[in-house]
């Protein structure tokens, strides 16, 4: 993916996205028509309808022009019109946390933020905290500390993590508990994302290395 | 589609007598010192799983894909009168609409002898049934063209407790309401042993339904191929649970059906069918000509994928002076809701400890509410309820120990089969675990007279599962690199299942963790194995693994002792080449080898063995609880937990650990706060979201919790020693935290889940008398 910092190449999901399932040449012909007539320059594949509004996401750095329903979450359009699966979809009412993201540096809910909310602001996904194939000493801490069993939920703890370090580099054991109280995990690996959220604030502390 | 609950159970029952089959390699021998197994290394898929490229369910994005919804009955019972579909059909986006009128679409469901249905069924017997589904662009779109759908029900009287086994009860079924005939255990003779007893205790416990509340929810994403389907479901079982649930469901042969899930974001047990969601979307994607998404929303999980179910038990127990069990007896009066499930509770109290007379009769009736489904280690934490907490309760009778208690009952001989365990490490957990948690000191200290009491309480348990058995296939595979990559068709749920293969093939060949890759659980690529269930993963198919691994190494052997002109025992694979041990100069790099023999790769099909004839294979544990209650609130908070588990071989420790942490706060749960609400004016759930059904979260897991692993150094129960850990770490915990409640506090909470509003109730009525 081009590090550039406007890419009108909206859609992701389609080739675009570096860890996208499908690299795929034929998704600009699942575009509509008149969606392509309305924004030639997008290959976005989910298509909107009625009230239709151009908006730019800043999304991990790059700014992404893409079109959307009023109606769309910050998470649908992440997920499944830009292709950004790291973040994941739990419940889609702000209980869960499986689809955390930073904005502006805090942890948020993307199911709990309309896509033209967004517009604006600094957001990080997952895929933000990585260094080209190298992860981001949140997420080595937490492969190093075990800190999960499905996974699923993972992407979210990370990013409140992460969230939680950039404000306070060095939590007590209670403050990473707090700070992680918006984050479930069903499987409970929480003793071991405690430690990891442990270790990757020293991690931080010495620039990214262990 | 079939109750897998009972299959479950029939494949425990065909895994303790192995039917006739090729006898175990007698050469591949017990492990004497290993260099990886054992250690506690980071998962092989680590990476994939904080980076974002694990690719679950819900994540698959493909090019033209349509996303589905499906209208759910509103009603806890309702007839279906008429469905009109043409709004919706109209509205823009929508592609199709499907309903049991569907062509294709009138397919029979759920089996049973009584419980007949089909995939929309008119008869919707609980609220969340399946009535219509449709396919749209967007969700969005797919949730306005459901609310466009016009249905008129007829709604009916509705039942949701054991009121439905009187007559007068509204009927799910013609045949009436009882789920078959009771399910009668009995060994020796109650009344005699009773006879025998100095001490009866009698009580009535319950437990609440809980919920499996995954973080992915169900789903499917089918895409055809002509007449080929490819479904990425978020299942426990690619084969036994989707691939032949979808082959029948659809008249399809397997190799036509590919089901991939190579991650899968929980399951519990609530993963082990195929679902109609799979169903509707294959059958919305052949419609459309488009590949068709279904991920249920996180309300409809709550309502139609299952639960654990409730359970009302009286235990009555007869013991010596000298704590000695004299009799057991139990009762259970359960629901699988509005379908055919397992809701057997009893299996501890036949077989947990030495006991000659044993009753226990279960039966169930049907509701008007969502039907279980096996969820972790079922019937075992409602059972282990009743039987650890009547075991305090005697232990507090006859003034003895309730470590000691256990100990004097402890059996090394299956109570249920008479056969002996290969290994059991439940006295050493005991032992073991009692001295790490400090649980003389903690019972002997002074108790605090003030508002807030401590405790200290503990309970035992066992598991049905957790021995493995056939069939499993792990082909193992080695590049003339030296590189290897082994293929299954057995998933990784999240225990940690492909780092323990790749960690016993790189012990077994010697070769370096890194060096071996896995790929697992497509039906078009990978060999076959069960569905993850039964704790039975790891015990399955890592003996596959190793006799895969092994056979590898065989070969190799063979051809090295033959082009280096050396005894078999002394030649050795190092790295990309083969070499004798007694003369270094001696070796032949691998590539060379292999061409020499036409091969460019060395495979080796592991099949699991069956396991040795007239013993039992179980796992163990004791969970230790340290609480505080206040007694003004009624509120109770877990201070501390300590879980010693017996459960084979350690594979790894860091997995070890984790399942074991992860399995008890599960059943901190079950024990405090986890409950399914009905309304009892609607029949319908009113706390079917993660806000009011309660999970437990970071601020509720105790600041300390430790693991004692316990390794009794099972050299019979298979190839590699291990036996299954998830649902064995699941099942003490909230009787232990129950049996620290009474401790702390002088009252017994029976009647789970421990809410404060109980706590109060129960220290209320001791202060009244």
């Amino acid at each position: 993916m081009s590090k550039e910092p406007e890419n009108n190449c909206a859609g992701g999901p389609h080739g675009l996205s570096r860890r996208g399932f499908i690299s795929s040449v034929s998704a600009g012909a699942a575009a509509s028509t008149a969606l392509r007539e309305a924004n030639a320059a997008s290959f976005q594949v989910i298509e909107a309808v009625g009230t239709v509004l151009p908006i730019q996401l800043k999304i991990n750095g790059i700014t992404r022009k893409i079109q959307v329903e009023p109606r769309w979450s910050l998470l649908f359009v992440i997920r499944e019109v830009l292709g950004l699966t790291g973040t994941k979809i739990g419940c889609e009412r702000g209980e869960c946390g499986a689809c955390t993201v930073l904005i502006d540096g805090k942890p948020r809910y993307a199911c709990m933020t309309l896509a033209v909310e967004a517009q604006g602001q600094e957001i990080t996904t997952l895929e933000g905290l990585m260094d080209g194939e190298n992860l981001g000493p949140v997420q080595q801490a937490f492969v190093e500390e075990d800190a999960f069993q499905c996974g699923f939920c993972t992407p979210g703890q990370i990013m409140a993590v992460e969230g939680l370090l950039r404000r306070n580099a060095s939590p007590t054991m209670e403050e990473v508990r707090v700070g992680l109280s918006g984050n479930l995990c069903r499987c409970a690996a929480y003793q071991h994302i405690f430690s990891a959220a442990t270790r990757a604030a020293e991690r931080k502390k010495k620039g990214g290395m262990a | 589609m079939s109750h897998y609950y009972e299959e479950m159970e029939e494949s425990f029952r065909n895994s303790f007598e192995p039917a006739p089959g090729p006898v175990a390699e007698a050469k591949i021998r017990p492990w004497e010192k290993t260099q990886l197994v054992g250690k506690g290394v980071p998962r092989v898929d680590g990476y994939e799983r904080v980076s974002g490229a694990a690719q679950y369910t819900a994540d698959i994005v493909l090019p033209d894909m349509l996303y589905a919804a499906i209208l759910r009955c509103p009603h806890a019972h309702a007839m279906v009168k008429s469905i009109d579909t043409s709004a919706a059909e109209k509205m823009p986006g929508v592609l199709a609409v499907l309903s049991g009128k569907s062509p294709g679409a009138d397919l029979p469901w759920y089996g049973g002898k009584a419980a007949q249905s089909k995939l929309f069924d008119t008869h919707c017997r609980h609220e969340g049934e399946e009535v219509a589904a449709v396919a749209a662009l967007t969700p969005y779109q797919a949730a306005d063209a459901l609310r466009a759908i016009r249905v008129e029900y007829e709604t009916l009287p509705f039942v949701l407790d054991p009121a439905a086994m009187q007559p007068s009860a509204p009927k799910l079924y013609e045949g009436g309401n009882a789920v078959g005939e009771p399910r009668i255990v009995k060994r020796g003779d109650v009344a005699q042993g009773f006879a025998e007893a100095d001490v009866v205790l009698e009580e009535t416990f319950y437990t609440s339904v809980q919920m499996h509340a995954t973080m992915e929810a169900h789903g499917s994403v089918a895409k055809w191929d002509g007449d080929k389907l490819t479904l990425w479901d978020s299942t426990q079982g690619v084969y036994d649970g989707v691939l032949f649930g979808a082959a029948r469901a659809l008249n399809m042969p397997f190799n036509k059906i590919r089901v991939i899930c190579k991650y899968m974001g929980g399951g519990f047990g609530a993963k082990l069918e195929v679902g109609k969601y799979s169903i509707i979307a294959a059958l919305l994607a052949r419609k459309t000509g488009r590949p068709v998404k279904a991920m249920l929303p996180r309300e409809d999980t709550f309502l139609c994928t299952g639960n654990r179910p409730e359970a009302r038990m009286t235990l009555k127990a007869g013991v010596k002076k000298d704590g000695t069990l004299t009799a057991l007896q139990l009762t259970n009066l359960s629901t699988p809701g509005a379908y055919a499930s397992g809701t057997s509770v009893g299996y501890q109290v036949a077989e947990l400890y030495k006991c000659p007379n044993v009753l226990v009769s279960e039966s169930g009736y049907y509701s008007n509410a969502g039907r279980a489904r096996p969820f972790r280690a079922p019937g075992f934490p409602s059972g282990n309820w009743c039987l650890e907490q009547m075991m305090d309760m005697l232990a507090v009778k006859l003034g003895m120990d309730p470590v000691e208690l256990r100990l004097k009952n402890f059996t090394e001989v299956s109570q249920t089969r008479q056969v002996p365990y290969t290994s059991t490490g439940l006295k050493e957990c005991l032992l073991q675990g009692a001295k790490a948690f400090g649980w003389q000191e903690a019972r002997a200290a002074k108790k605090s007279d003030g508002p807030v009491r401590r405790g200290f309480g503990m309970a035992a348990g066992m598991w049905s599962g957790g021995n493995g058995s056939p069939p499993y296939t792990a082909e193992v595979r080695l590049f003339v690199d030296g590189g290897i990559t082994i293929k299954t068709g057995a998933m990784d749920i999240g225990t940690g299942t492909k780092t323990v293969a790749c960690m016993v093939a790189a012990e077994e060949l010697g070769v370096p963790l890194e060096s071996v890759r896995i790929e697992n659980a497509d039906t078009a690529v990978t060999p076959y194995g069960q569905s993850s269930g039964g704790s039975m993963t790891l015990p399955g198919l890592i003996p596959a693994v190793r006799k895969g691994a092994w056979l590898v190494k065989q070969q190799l052997l063979a051809w090295g002792a033959e082009a280096l002109g050396v005894p078999a025992e002394d030649v050795e694979l190092k790295g990309n080449a083969i070499g004798s041990r007694s003369a270094p100069d001696k070796k032949k790099p691998l590539e060379e080898l292999l061409r020499a023999n036409g091969v460019m790769d060395v495979i080796g099909i592991g099949n699991r063995d069956p396991n040795p004839p007239k013993k039992a294979i179980n796992p163990f544990g004791a969970h230790f609880a340290e609480v505080e209650v206040n007694t003004r609130t009624g509120e109770v908070r877990v201070v501390r937990l300590l879980g010693a588990n017996e459960s084979g071989r350690v594979i790894n420790q860091k997995t070890f650990h984790n399942q074991v942490f992860g399995g008890m706060t599960q059943c901190l749960g079950f024990a405090l706060t986890e409950k399914r609400v009905l309304d009892r004016q609607t029949g319908k759930m009113v706390n079917a979201n993660l806000h009011d059904y309660k999970v437990p979260t970071a601020l509720d897991v105790p600041v300390q919790h430790q693991v004692v692993a316990v390794d009794p150094q099972d050299t019979e129960c298979n190839l590699v020693g291990c036996k299954g850990l998830g649902e064995p770490a699941h099942i003490p915990t909230a009787s232990a935290i129950a049996n620290a409640i009474y401790d702390a506090v002088g009252v017994r909470p029976t009647h789970g889940p421990m809410e404060p509003k109980t706590i109060l109730e129960l220290l209320a009525k001791k202060k009244r008398g």
